[in-house]
């Protein structure tokens, strides 16, 4: 077989067997004698359990609670701190809480069962929105403040002292919604006991997260738990930390009960139930010279966390660090806090926690260049950082930044200028644009104290296998990992093997997610395949490597210092509309992209990325609306929470640019968060511009832009 | 109330006894254990639930089983191994329309149906025909891309 280069083009590794229906998802699986299960959940947001009368159960039924955790285990699942309970005890504090789990043989028999348990409360008042929190409505749910988290960056000048040298300041506060994932896999997962040990089937993006969560519940050691990844239909976050909340109950319940147990939420459960983005109100304010030039940035970034921690606090760092965007903006002071709320917990999405402050600090600076009449790239550009600029967390920017060779290109394809200069602010036509980027792997020196990254190839006859922690979701990692094995041993993809992992068989590489499996394992594995290629002749062994931490990086985590990410990747997007004037609906006309992502692994693999990204991206601008009334989510099915079908968006232009990455495998930089970073800011600019009226908030339907209408006249 | 209900599964003859209000979905993965027509929202939204039911295209997991009698469905287990089958999944493959997977066998069905009555689409007829699919991965232009092709290189087989 031909060796695999590179820049060839290849067939994704798992297409055939998923477009055949041969690829087994965690609800394919079934094993002998086994039972469903079926989560009980708070239908309040906040207030005492009274009494839950359950039914008389027929024989082989359980409803297991936190009265089934045995004496040596804990109430708690073990994210990054252990606050999110596995089940509710004596009170609840956001509707879906898990109170319980019936487990049974028939699954009609346990939605049967589960109408008929009755729970009393006695309701308090709730906390929903950001707002209600700040105003400790019902009193605080966590401290005296309800502030889960907070931190704050400072760059250049104290803001006050800029703020008084200023000729004008403009303020304005820029709001985010719920975005759901809709995966088109719900969540799901069995558990079974295999060999002597608990052992699960879960659709998840990180098998190791799962182990930790949930061992303490039974006074367990991770090592004690395994955990096989099932082929995972889509995750984009949602499951990152919350198959620990499937996964927990059903541990307790197999430690009583002793049988596989499935649990699989539909699709109703899993958009009422399962975490969210954060919605965020950024508020920006900015002292301006007489010229409209930027002297300073004061920010206030406030994220929805519901009344838990899980992965708030290192989103909200993500969303602070990134409140600057691609600007080099000379003074900042911007201050980041998590809230609680009575609302379900929010988690990661990709983009985790950038995407919210890309929006704002995006609308807010096209804003200002409106204001002054100056066209918003070209006022835009005036800032872009440089190599070796200072960013908001006082760190620089390592790499060669090439955003006016990315600009260059949308300008051209897209017809931006003629575009700009002739579509009348008002007209019902309008093109935007905007700049973003996506700091790559954990926060800081996260990977080097946090993580420590492993990964192993190894070597049987002329076939080589890979033994990795990360998982496929979709993103293609399995190709992209297995081509980077491929071209640095010189041998064909074919005889490269890599399989969905299982705890019990391969090294934890850190979670999948951060845009870091490429970045991080995959030059990990390049490095065990060099060490590979030069022994190759040794016969069958194998060949482990421990990430490695580039020099020239400090980063101080107590005061959030230094440099924030090893590296970036940068995006241009811009989007042009028509907009009914009668009813408001907004036609999409043209989407045009560029990209630094350092070096295309696999260029069709990238390609699908940008436009999945992209198109959630302007789902998430544009439809993509979760109401929350008093606790319960409005919206609970794909036909009143609707995300993009192939009639909405036209085809996409995009484009990269070749920018290799110093420490990536084969100059490689993570992408599956930049696509989603930017489009929507793009895509507001053109509607404002459609309508002639600034916008504050995503997202936009159609009612929403009647109603922003009615406001500006 | 049970019911015997007889009809055709990718050639084979099927009689289920049972409540006639069954969902066909449930037939086909449960007690056919053809797992790879997939549920995505349960309520005729997603279509990767997508079967072909006497050559349309319809979502089984709206479809009660007392409404297929005496009909022919196939399922993507059905057509995978047939030359238009193969065709379209190869195309797929090749032209990269596929992420996570879970919506594609539907969507397979789907462009099996299009290309049947209309071998050579253009790009508003393929977003029309997939339009009940919905895939959150792709964003659809490799999918769209990936039908085109299938249909350029099925040449006559979709005549």
């Amino acid at each position: 077989m031909p060796q695999t280069a590179i820049d060839d083009r290849i067939v994704r590794v798992d297409a055939k067997a998923k477009a055949r229906g041969e690829a087994m998802y965690v609800s394919d699986y079934a094993f002998p004698g086994m039972l469903y299960a079926y989560m009980i959940r708070s239908s309040i947001p906040r207030g005492t359990i009274d009494d839950i009368r359950v039914p008389d159960l027929p024989e082989g039924y359980w409803f297991i609670t936190y009265k089934d955790i045995p004496e040596e285990g804990r109430n708690e699942l073990w994210m990054i701190q252990k606050d999110w309970r596995c089940f509710a005890e004596h009170d609840v504090k956001y509707v879906g809480e898990t109170i319980g789990l019936l487990v049974g043989p028939d699954r009609n028999m346990l939605k049967y069962l589960a109408d008929r348990i009755e729970i009393d409360y006695t309701e308090a008042e709730a906390a929903i929105t950001i707002d209600d929190a700040l105003a400790l409505k019902g009193g605080p749910i966590i401290g005296e403040d309800n502030v889960l988290c907070q931190l704050y960056v400072e760059k250049g000048r104290p803001v006050e002292e800029v703020f008084r040298e200023a000729d004008s300041v403009f303020e304005e506060t820029i709001e985010t919604g719920f975005q759901e994932h809709v995966h088109l896999e719900t969540n799901g997962a069995i558990v079974t006991i295999e060999d002597g040990k608990y052992t699960f089937y879960a659709s998840a993006q990180c098998p190791f997260y799962i182990r930790k969560a949930v061992a303490g519940l039974l006074g367990l050691e991770s090592e004690d738990i395994v955990v096989k990844q099932t082929t995972t239909g889509g995750a984009f976050g949602g499951k990152e930390h919350f198959p620990d909340v499937l996964c927990g109950p059903l541990l307790v319940a197999e430690h009583r009960i002793r049988k596989p147990i499935k649990l699989i939420f539909d699709r109703e459960e899993d958009m009422l139930y399962s975490v969210k983005r954060h919605p965020s109100k950024i508020t920006y304010r900015t002292a301006l010279d007489k010229d409209g030039n930027i002297l300073g940035i004061d920010g206030l970034v406030i994220y929805n966390c519901g009344p838990y921690l899980s992965g708030s606090f290192v989103v909200l760092q993500r969303g602070v660090f990134h409140a600057n965007g691609v600007y080099d903006i000379p003074n900042t002071y911007v201050k980041g806090i998590g809230i609680a709320t009575n609302t379900f917990p929010s988690d990661a999405f990709r983009g985790f926690g950038a995407p919210q402050t890309l929006y704002a600090i995006e609308t807010h600076m096209e804003h200002i260049a409106k204001r002054f009449g100056i066209d918003p790239a070209e006022y835009k550009s005036r800032y872009f950082i440089k190599q070796g600029g200072e960013t908001i967390t006082n760190g620089h920017v390592v790499e060669r930044v090439v955003l006016p060779e990315m600009l260059e290109q949308v300008l051209e394809k897209s017809d931006y200028r003629r575009k700009a200069a002739t579509y009348a602010p008002g007209s019902g036509r309008g093109i935007g644009i905007s700049f973003y980027n996506h700091g790559g792997a954990f926060t800081g020196n996260g990977e080097q104290s946090i993580i420590k990254a492993h990964a192993r190839l190894v070597k049987t006859g002329n076939r080589v296998r890979i033994e990795v922690g990360s998982t496929e979701m979709g993103q293609g990692f399995q190709t992209t990992l297995r081509k980077i094995a491929a071209s640095t041993l010189g041998i064909s993809i074919d005889d490269v093997d890599y399989d969905n992992p299982d705890t019990s068989k391969v090294p934890d590489s850190g979670p999948t997610a951060a845009s870091r499996s490429t970045m991080i394992v995959g030059r990990l594995i390049e490095r065990c395949a060099e060490e590979m290629k030069e022994r190759w002749g040794e016969g069958d062994f194998s060949v482990e490597k421990e990430y490695e931490h580039p020099d020239g990086h400090p980063w101080d985590q107590s005061t959030f210092r230094g440099d924030a990410y090893l590296g970036y990747g940068w995006g241009c997007c811009a989007v042009e509309v028509e907009i009914d004037s009668l009813t408001h609906e907004v036609n999409t006309v043209g989407i045009w992209s560029s990209h630094d992502i350092g070096k295309a692994i696999d260029e069709l693999v990238v390609h699908g990325q940008v436009n999945g990204g992209i198109i959630q991206s302007l789902g998430y601008a544009s439809m993509e609306k979760m109401e929350n009334r008093n606790g319960h989510f409005r919206q609970s099915s794909m036909s009143d929470y609707v995300i993009p079908t192939s009639m909405d968006f036209p085809k996409q232009e995009w484009g990269l640019v070749d920018n290799p990455y110093q420490w990536g495998p084969k100059g490689a930089k993570g992408m599956g968060e930049l696509v989603f970073n930017g489009a929507d800011a793009a895509y507001i600019d053109a509607v404002e511009r459609a309508l002639g009226i600034e916008i504050h908030k995503i997202p936009m339907p159609p009612e929403d832009i009647e109603e922003a209408l009615r406001d500006a006249q | 109330m049970l019911s015997e209900i007889v009809f055709y599964v990718n050639d084979s003859k099927v009689s289920f006894i049972g409540d006639p209000l069954t969902r066909l979905i449930d037939v086909l993965r449960e007690d056919l254990h053809l797992t790879g027509v997939k549920e995505g929202c349960g309520e005729g939204e997603c279509g990767a639930c997508s079967v072909l039911k006497d050559g349309k295209l319809v979502t089984s997991c709206i479809i009660p089983v007392g409404a297929v009698s005496g009909s022919r469905i196939y399922t993507i287990e059905g057509i995978r191994d047939t030359e238009k089958g193969r065709c379209i999944i190869d195309a797929f493959a090749e032209g990269g329309a596929v992420q996570c997977g879970f919506c594609i066998p539907g969507m397979v069905m789907a462009a099996y149906a299009l290309l049947s009555s209309n071998p050579h689409p253009t790009e508003t007829e393929i977003r029309k025909g997939i339009s009940g699919n919905i895939c959150r991965c792709t964003g659809y232009d490799l999918i769209v891309e990936s039908i085109r092709l299938a249909s350029e290189k099925g040449g006559d087989l979709w005549a």
